[in-house]
């Protein structure tokens, strides 16, 4: 058992790239959380991987060009976010076209990440903008992810009621003078910026374990707003610090050298604690059955 | 009629949807405390007409006062009851929040804990009985527990007129009696006038002040047995139908919906919603 001088002063704490990460994983993860739980209110969870999907063709993109895979990953998905936003209504009945579009894209991403091997003769690439590779993110995106997150809370913060009323019902919200559209953009702007920051840190196919996790936890476990989005927000940091710490760890582990992926962690733990907060309601509801209340 | 200074004054209203004439010329006028029921068969316009008195679509021809003025979207004096929300069931969200919503749902912003707000919403909560479960998850109520919360919701904000929008095709019998009761109780003590939207007038009919009945785009209003007779509803409907008192209940003849379309195949029915009788 590791002592806390040890592990204080371990050198976990002392390594940029580690720091970088945790910053990275926690701002992507908290913010995908907050707006998480209105994904999952709102049944969008569809869209996440979408604009993730779209949004790994740009990260692709982006390293032929050499740019930061920020950019790509944002860049794209605002395109698929505005896609949405604009055929709306007339895709939804479509599932058809929206998967081709899709398919199309992730095409695309496939020619690219091809390209990328042949320029930069890496095949790290594909890894890290599927399954992301949270240590070796540029520095310089560090602010521009902790900015983003930070601009989301606060527009979730100000738009929390009318979004909330739109969410129960859009029809009933127009009725009662909310500007409905207005409001659904601005969702779908924090939407797309928070899936391409988890992108960023957990690679397109997993960013929405932030997404989704920590979010249909929270609303499973408590029956108020405000809890259910502050649990939401905790459960993802404890999977990012957590996971990053195992990731650290996992270079001592068997089968010796490599490590795990820090991805591959992060989302295991997500998986584990949705697994807890649904054992924990079934508890809940036994304890509740036998004093005779209602039940959850 | 027209004595008093009605609350909502809808004049001779005319509403286009996409190019085709839904509404030619509906006249009827609400007064404080009336309980109007707004009846008519599936695809006569009734939630056509209930979305321009919203303010949601713009007549092409007459128009719609609320206390003599031009009506407006958003207006606080309109309380609203969609006919279905659809909540997830894991909806993080109590009755009391889910009501609270009505008073300031439209309001930037974080809601701050008053003390005020608390208490608006506790009685909106007590007028429609529904305090037993105004802790209770929201998406986990029963048709008829969810009913009265949106009641409550649309109440809490205090306006001066209700539009209920099929408030009964999702109740069974014992909860369609307990809603009537309750929206006849709001409008007597309350002096909320009231619209309330239904394809059936039956369970209605000895607690509405006045029907508004609507077909083929225009409207008869009046006391019940005044618009429920052959000769009204054949000049309405513009061709010969017959309305006949069956078990004390009203049943239109030769209306062009005579089999009435099943109700929803996912909510609640009683046999009653069955029968061939419908407006």
């Amino acid at each position: 058992m590791m002592d806390l001088a040890t592990f204080v002063h371990s050198p976990f704490w002392h390594s940029p790239q580690v720091w970088n990460a945790l910053y990275i994983t926690t701002s992507a993860g908290v913010a995908s959380a907050v707006v998480g739980v209105f994904i999952v209110m709102r049944g969008q969870s569809f869209a996440g991987h979408i604009l993730t999907d779209v949004g790994a063709t740009g990260a692709s993109a982006s390293f032929l060009v050499s740019i930061n895979a920020w950019y790509g990953f944002l860049s794209f998905g605002l395109l698929a976010g505005a896609g949405m936003e604009v055929l709306g209504k007339r895709a939804s009945g479509r599932d058809s076209a929206t998967g081709l579009v899709l398919t199309f894209f992730m095409g695309l991403g496939a020619l690219f990440l091809f390209l990328d091997t042949r320029v930069s003769n890496t095949a790290d690439v594909t890894m890290s903008v599927l399954f992301g590779s949270v240590f070796t993110v540029d520095p310089n995106t560090t602010p521009w992810l902790i900015g983003t997150s930070v601009a989301i809370l606060l527009l979730f913060a100000a738009l929390y009621r009318p979004l909330l009323t739109c969410s129960i019902d859009a029809e009933w919200a127009q009725a009662r003078g909310i500007p409905v559209r207005f409001i659904g953009l601005l969702f779908m702007l924090a939407f797309v910026v928070a899936a391409e920051d988890s992108a960023l840190a957990m690679g397109a196919l997993l960013s929405t374990a932030f997404l989704i996790g920590p979010a249909a936890a929270g609303v499973r476990l408590s029956h108020r707003m405000g809890t259910a989005i502050g649990v939401s927000a905790l459960l993802a940091t404890i999977a990012a610090w957590l996971g990053i710490g195992l990731a650290y760890a996992s270079y001592n582990w068997p089968p010796a050298g490599r490590g795990y992926p820090c991805s591959f962690l992060v989302a295991g733990i997500i998986f584990l604690e949705y697994l807890l907060a649904c054992m924990t309601i079934r508890w809940r509801a036994h304890i509740r059955g036998l004093g005779g209340k209602r039940c959850v | 009629m027209g004595e008093a200074k009605p609350v909502l004054d809808v004049r001779d209203v005319h509403v286009h949807l996409q190019r085709r004439l839904v509404l030619s010329g509906v006249r009827f006028q609400i007064q404080a405390g009336e309980f109007v029921g707004l009846i008519g068969p599936n695809g006569a316009g009734k939630t056509t007409l209930l979305k321009t008195i919203l303010g949601l679509l713009t007549p092409a021809q007459g128009q719609i006062l609320m206390d003599n003025r031009p009506i407006r979207r958003g207006n606080p004096a309109i309380g609203y009851v969609p006919q279905k929300v659809h909540l997830d069931p894991d909806i993080p969200l109590r009755g009391r929040d889910f009501v609270a919503l009505g008073l300031d749902g439209v309001r930037w912003g974080v809601p701050l804990p008053r003390r005020s707000r608390r208490e608006r919403v506790q009685q909106a909560l007590a007028s429609v009985r529904a305090l037993a479960y105004a802790d209770a998850p929201v998406g986990r109520l029963s048709g008829g527990e969810l009913q009265r919360l949106q009641i409550a919701q649309a109440l809490v904000g205090e306006p001066r007129l209700l539009l209920v929008d099929e408030p009964l095709s999702n109740l069974d019998i014992r909860n369609t009696h307990e809603v009537v009761r309750l929206l006849r109780y709001l409008a007597r003590e309350r002096g909320v006038a009231i619209l309330l939207v239904a394809h059936d007038l039956n369970p209605l009919l000895s607690a509405l002040d006045k029907v508004v009945y609507l077909a083929r785009g225009r409207s008869m209003a009046g006391r019940a047995d005044e618009v429920m007779t052959s000769e009204s509803l054949s000049r309405l409907y513009g061709y010969p139908v017959e309305v006949m008192r069956v078990q004390g209940r009203i049943v239109v003849v030769g209306s062009p919906d005579v089999h009435v379309v099943p109700p929803d195949a996912t909510a609640y029915t009683s046999l009653q919603d069955w029968e061939v009788t419908t407006p």
